[in-house]
């Protein structure tokens, strides 16, 4: 006997990202789901937003890693809540991990909470947390073809920053044609070219944040 | 790598599926998997040969159907696979579109017993 099912196999984790995102919003807490392959630059990008936006915006950080906390004891020294899950081998957050961390946040006293998923360009594409905006890190150095490669990743961002443009006089990376290969399957997308060591760029980020999260 | 938790929810979903039709034994699982997911079947049958070991699922068959990653050009209407390393539309060159196959992660239906 056939038995038509028909249901996404990830509705279980869909749900637990819909109580999550029911919990933000009563919070109102606006959440950057931080994506990126290890090294681009994830950890760097969040201090860096978190520098610009001391005394604007309350931030929270939850950091996801394999394992050690050495991302998480970085950012206690901004002076903000930081939250370590460490995922013990999976190669993502998913939104059960997710959700058993924010006991340890005061959501209350949170505007904004920048979520570091695990680096990786695969996994993490799959799984909601209960973000309001997806946000990729894609660092030049990883070179200009990497939308080719995760498709879907590229796909779903809401946003694009291409990191360590300081390297760029030393490196074979198209801005142009990686922004317009993004754009051409990804019509909402926006894309800042940002450099955490020079500070590049990283104004225009966050002023484009601060506006997301006021249309929320 | 996320094929165990992917093969872990598909799991649960097909028992949950079978106890409520009240099958005795899942017999096969028909998936559909989009290209863009980057789920790789191989990996998916090896992590559920080991997940459904002593469940009604053991031993089930699991049938992928593969859809390509596709996209409708924005300019043209026309739809076409996305190439590897090129993604103009191949009938007007334009790169304005809109994937609209390729990120399918569903359980069709299963056969039980």
């Amino acid at each position: 006997m056939e038995i038509k099912v028909v249901k996404d196999i990830l509705g279980a984790n869909d749900q637990i990202a819909g109580k999550n995102r029911q919990l933000f919003d009563s919070n109102k807490v606006f959440v950057v789901n931080v994506m990126a392959s290890p090294g681009a630059g994830k950890t760097s990008v969040i201090m860096q937003t978190i520098q610009r936006l001391k005394g604007k915006t309350r931030v929270g950080v939850v950091e996801g890693d394999i394992s050690s906390s050495l991302d998480a004891e970085a950012i206690s020294k901004e002076d903000v809540p930081v939250v370590q899950i460490n995922t013990g081998g999976e190669c993502h957050l998913d939104a059960n991990m997710t959700a058993s961390a924010l006991g340890d946040l005061p959501l209350k006293d949170i505007d904004l909470l920048l979520i570091e998923n695990v680096g990786n360009l695969v996994c993490p594409a799959e799984f909601a947390l209960g973000e309001d905006i997806k946000v990729l890190i894609s660092s030049t150095p990883e070179g200009d073809d990497k939308p080719f490669k995760y498709p879907l990743m590229f796909h779903q961002a809401d946003a694009v920053l291409i990191n360590k443009i300081d390297l760029l006089p030393y490196l074979k990376f198209d801005v142009d044609a990686f922004s317009k290969t993004i754009k051409g399957i990804n019509r909402k997308v926006k894309i800042f070219p940002v450099s955490c060591t020079t500070g590049e760029g990283i104004e225009e980020w966050v002023s484009w944040l601060l506006g997301q999260m006021k249309k929320k | 790598m996320h094929e165990l938790a992917i093969t872990q929810s598909m799991l649960d979903l097909v028992l949950k599926q079978a106890e409520e039709a009240e099958a005795e034994k899942v017999e096969k699982i028909n998936l559909v998997l989009g290209e863009m997911t980057g789920v790789v079947g191989r990996c998916l049958q090896f992590y559920f040969d080991f997940l459904s070991k002593g469940t009604p699922a053991e031993g089930a068959t699991l049938n992928f159907k593969v859809i390509p990653t596709t996209a409708r050009c924005r300019n043209c209407h026309k739809e076409f696979e996305l190439g590897e390393f090129d993604w103009t539309c191949p009938h007007c060159q334009g790169n304005n579109m809109e994937i609209i196959g390729g990120k399918e992660l569903f359980v069709e239906s299963i056969e039980v017993e």
